[in-house]
């Protein structure tokens, strides 16, 4: 059994460009996620975030290297291997992703029903009690369109729950979000993680907010990867690019931290 | 250096020409793949048997208004203008048999399958691209549900049923529609209105009539759902909103064309 929940050995990915050139999103990248962590992915717009994302899901196919799940390689895998290994994950969109035309309590019960063989008084007892836990009680009946953004997201984060995840993955989980609204939303991270015990990989812009959950950082710049062991290993970085990073994410933070030294 | 210009441009079109080659081949592969997989998935357990009745709701009973109108127009003008090139033979008789025989092989399944195209292939194209650009096909599979047997193939197996249904409602109306025009307008006899049809229309007609309405269905519901499903693979297509319009339209233009030119290539083989 790995220590790594996944793992990216040498892996390449690029997309053609509209001169036919290539672009490298990531170029011979290696990094290790390890099991029960949270690990944040960040970078500047285009990095390839939401792509290492979508390699780990199979929903796209890297050009060579390989990437493992608990050890056990993923690479191309396709058909009901691909199915059953997306079981084991739960992804929360940076836009929800809920289906519009389902109320949130067919969005929510819809792998339930899709994945398990469990009765519907089973399903509607499971989906109360996630409605309960993530304060949605008595918004069942309505519709993704009838909800706020931050609802929307804890509609998401329940439905990626239902079938106990060993990793989550949160593309962008607080765009859109004012500041209250996307505390409340690490704070509701932080709690699932803990009663179900998932790997939590997030990708995000929000730094330095979403660093107080990261246990590891992983920083994308021009396709190659710089991975600390916490976010503060990757503020007393002396590498230019980490350095401009941090002043341009996360600028009082770090100057703060000067001054006090 | 005018040589080297010329020779440039020329590499220019011809790399141009090759790419524009090699993506039509990689969309008629990526289309072919998603017509198997999406057959395949009307076989594929649990059945859906919900979401087949809620499809055969919208395509079939929420598209009879317009085949009605689109019928009984067709079929009145029909009998008007075929009154009026066989009266100068003096052959009005006739009138049953060439107002059936046109709508039964020819004007029923081609006329059906164009307005199905669009009223229902244009919102169903719309329905699956919106899904695609809001990441709603991504969130599906990434909860290992198949994506054709939940979506794209109640689709399918709802236009296989219900369009050839559809095509036997239109030459129904049609003919009646033929009927009131030629009969109670222009006179002609009523039992040689209906002689006429029944002698001159056989099981090999109606054959073919039904087996064009079965081919335009496939091709309507593949085309129009194909292009939602892929909006985001399809060159020129845009992104957002613009992008849903534009595959909209090329759904409908798209699965018209196929419509017509397969009507002519089944007529000659199977006539």
């Amino acid at each position: 059994m790995s220590e790594f929940a996944i793992e990216f050995k040498d892996v390449v990915k690029s997309f053609a460009k509209k001169n036919g050139d290539r672009q490298m999103i990531l170029d011979h990248v290696n990094f290790s996620i390890p099991i029960g962590k949270t690990t944040v992915i960040a970078g500047g717009s285009g990095q390839g975030k939401s792509v290492t994302l979508k390699l780990i899901l199979g929903l796209m196919p890297v050009d060579s290297g390989r990437i493992f799940v608990g050890g056990v390689d993923v690479t191309g895998v396709r058909g009901r291997e691909l199915e059953q290994l997306r079981t084991r994950f739960g992804v929360l969109f940076q836009g929800s992703a809920l289906f519009d035309s389902l109320s949130v309590y067919e969005n929510i019960a819809l792998p339930l029903r899709e994945r398990t063989s469990k009765s519907e008084q089973e399903i509607r007892a499971q989906v109360d009690t996630i409605l309960q836990q993530l304060e949605l009680t008595g918004h069942d009946e309505k519709f993704p369109a009838q909800l706020s953004g931050g609802m929307r997201k804890r509609v998401g984060l329940a439905r990626a729950l239902q079938l106990k995840p060993e990793i989550m993955l949160f593309d962008e989980p607080t765009t859109g979000l004012d500041p209250v609204m996307t505390q409340d939303i690490y704070k509701l991270f932080a709690r699932t993680q803990e009663q179900v015990g998932y790997t939590a990989v997030i990708v995000s812009h929000d730094i330095p907010k979403v660093f107080n959950l990261a246990d590891e950082v992983i920083v994308l710049n021009n396709g190659k990867v710089d991975v600390f062991s916490s976010p503060e290993a990757m503020q007393w970085s002396r590498e230019p690019h980490i350095v401009e990073f941090v002043e341009n994410t996360m600028g009082e933070i770090y100057q703060s931290h000067l001054v006090e030294q | 250096m005018f040589a080297q210009d010329v020779g440039g441009m020329q590499r220019n079109s011809l790399e141009k020409l090759g790419d524009s080659g090699l993506y039509v081949l990689e969309d008629i592969g990526r289309m072919g793949l998603y017509l198997l997989l999406a057959l395949k998935g009307i076989f594929r357990r649990p059945f859906r048997f919900a979401e087949f009745m809620r499809q055969m709701h919208f395509i079939g009973a929420g598209s009879m208004m317009v085949i009605f109108c689109t019928a009984a127009s067709t079929g009145m003008v029909l009998g008007l203008q075929g009154y009026y090139s066989l009266n100068k033979f003096g052959a009005e008789g006739m009138l049953g048999s060439a107002v059936s025989l046109t709508l039964i092989m020819e004007l029923g399944p081609v006329l059906t399958a164009i307005m199905v195209a669009g009223r229902a292939g244009s919102a169903m194209c719309a329905e699956l691209g919106i899904m695609r650009i809001s990441e709603q096909i991504d969130a599906l599979e990434c909860m290992a549900v198949d994506p054709f047997r939940y979506l794209i193939s109640p689709k399918f197996l709802a236009a296989l049923v219900s369009i050839p249904l559809l095509t036997a409602l239109f030459d129904v109306v049609g003919i009646a529609g033929g009927y009131v025009a030629g009969v109670h307008l222009m006179g002609v006899n009523p039992g040689s209105y209906l002689e006429g049809m029944r002698t001159s229309v056989t099981n090999h007609d109606l054959r073919l009539g039904m087996v064009k309405s079965f081919v335009f269905a496939l091709l309507v519901v593949w085309i129009c759902t194909g292009r939602g499903y892929f909006i985001y693979k399809i060159r020129g297509a845009g992104f957002g909103a613009q992008s849903v319009s534009r595959m909209t339209t090329q759904a409908v233009v798209y699965s018209s064309i196929a419509v017509l030119i397969f009507d002519y290539l089944l007529t000659a083989v199977l006539l």
